[in-house]
């Protein structure tokens, strides 16, 4: 497609980031604010909350031994309640060993397989959204307390930059529709702000437990574009942006969506 | 397809024969082909969910010339560059398109001239008035 481009000085059309509208602190809302009062108060009631059962699943995956080590998490990491207690809240955190930002799934995978000496977990699979529901839920209640880690500064800019970056055929940002549109209506569906605090989460469409990354790929399917794989530094990066978007909000886990 | 823009116009159409305006309203209300309910609402009393994200598509005609409609269209990102209207018409500069979608513009030109034709029928509503 070849365009003659008459009109003097607009050349400047590709990848445009421009300035969009964050979202002021006292203007933040939980995603669990744009539901239904049904969906709210499956969320809020512990006995009808699908996601309790990957919360059970979870416990039951904590105590079982396995690898060549033959070591369950509770055999180094004791009880949950305690050890596990603010994990969520605080990651993704700078892995020393790796030089590079884990999130709580890529930190349970690291002890599979340096500590358990275990297969790694699949990405989605139902035992590591069991063992990442379990851990979310020792930090429920909780604010949302990224690190002051500034190894982590450089990872944190290049997720915003992705953020505001055009993407897919539809040629949206995240901020197109999450800043610039919160609140409004795409469709049948309330946009809601894109806060990160309810992860894993069960979603009624999935009729399933998911994790935040499952969740960002369906926005990126979405507007028609590649979505990054599981596990990559984009989502890590992604996930560090949205942590601090966050900051000072309640830990919901496990959140329940439309 | 080649296409000229003069101002804030595309004056002469993507292809020899005329749009027509029952397959653009088709397109417009279908929600893989236009997209364009996400986003807008208008006088479309069978669709039950309509996006308001963007103004009412009601009076477009009203407001707009065919050749405005036409650009707004093809890269509405060259009268707004921070619009969130996708551009229907335009495949280069954009950033991981799926393998399914990739090198192919979200309408091909007849599919423009037919939202277009069907555009420039909209003719009551805001606006109606301020043209002679
Ligand atoms: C076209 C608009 C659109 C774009 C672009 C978009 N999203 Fe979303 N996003 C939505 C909608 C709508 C929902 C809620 C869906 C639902 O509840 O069914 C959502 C949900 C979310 C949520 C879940 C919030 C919660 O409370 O659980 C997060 C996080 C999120 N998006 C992040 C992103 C990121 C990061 C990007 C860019 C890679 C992105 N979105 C791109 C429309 C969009
Ligand atoms: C052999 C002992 C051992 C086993 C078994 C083990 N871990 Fe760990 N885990 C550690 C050590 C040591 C650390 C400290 C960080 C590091 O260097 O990996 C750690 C760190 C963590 C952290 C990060 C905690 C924080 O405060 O940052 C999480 C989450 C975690 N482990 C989860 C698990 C889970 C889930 C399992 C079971 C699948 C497990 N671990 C099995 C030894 C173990
Ligand atoms: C993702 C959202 C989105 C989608 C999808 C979309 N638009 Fe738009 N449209 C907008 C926005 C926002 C504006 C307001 C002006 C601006 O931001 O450029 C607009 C403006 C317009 C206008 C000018 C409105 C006026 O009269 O002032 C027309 C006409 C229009 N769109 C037609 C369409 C048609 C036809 C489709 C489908 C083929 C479509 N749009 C799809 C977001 C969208």
């Amino acid at each position: 497609m070849r365009a003659l481009w008459i009109l003097p000085g607009c050349a400047m059309l590709l990848a445009v980031t421009s300035a969009h509208a964050e979202i002021a602190a006292h203007e933040r809302k939980s995603g669990a604010e744009f539901m239904s009062p049904q969906t709210q108060a499956m969320q809020a009631d512990d006995a009808s909350n699908p996601g309790m059962l990957a919360v059970l699943d979870g416990e039951a995956a904590w105590n079982e031994k396995a690898g060549a080590a033959n070591k369950a998490c509770a055999d180094c990491h004791g009880a949950a309640e305690q050890s596990m207690k603010g994990v969520s809240a605080r990651y993704p955190a700078f892995n020393a060993a790796t030089s590079q930002p884990i999130d709580v799934a890529g930190q349970v995978n690291q002890c599979r397989t340096g500590r358990q000496q275990a297969q790694p977990l699949r990405a989605e699979s139902r035992e590591l959204l069991a063992l990442t529901t379990y851990i979310g839920l020792q930090s429920r209640g909780m604010s949302v307390a990224p690190p002051d880690d500034e190894r982590l500064t450089p990872f944190r800019e290049r997720g915003k930059a992705l953020f505001n970056q055009r993407l897919g055929q539809l040629n949206f940002s995240c901020a197109h529709c999450h800043e610039d549109n919160w609140g409004r209506k795409l469709g049948s569906a309330p946009i809601p702000q894109a806060h990160a605090n309810a992860y894993p989460i069960y979603r009624l469409e999935w009729q399933d437990v998911g994790s935040l990354q499952r969740r960002l790929r369906n926005c990126m399917s979405g507007v028609r574009a590649a979505p990054y794989s599981y596990g990559s530094i984009e989502f890590i990066e992604l996930e560090l942006f949205l942590a601090e978007r966050a900051r000072g909000m309640a830990v919901e886990t496990p959140g329940v969506r439309p | 397809m080649p296409f000229e823009v003069v101002g804030d116009a595309i004056p002469a159409s993507l292809t020899a024969e005329k749009g027509d305006p029952a397959r653009g309203r088709a397109i417009v209300v279908d929600r893989q082909k236009g997209l364009c309910l996400l986003c807008h609402s208008g006088p479309f009393p069978e669709q039950r969910f309509q996006g308001d994200i963007a103004p009412s598509l009601e009076g477009a005609g009203s407001r707009w010339s065919e050749g405005q409609l036409r650009l707004r269209l093809v890269d509405a990102t060259r009268l707004n560059p921070d619009t969130s209207m996708p551009s229907y018409y335009k495949i280069d500069g954009l950033n991981r398109v799926a393998p399914a979608f990739r090198g192919k513009p979200i309408l091909d030109a007849a599919q423009i001239e037919d939202v277009m034709a069907y555009l420039a029928t909209l003719r009551d509503g805001p606006g109606a008035q301020e043209k002679p």
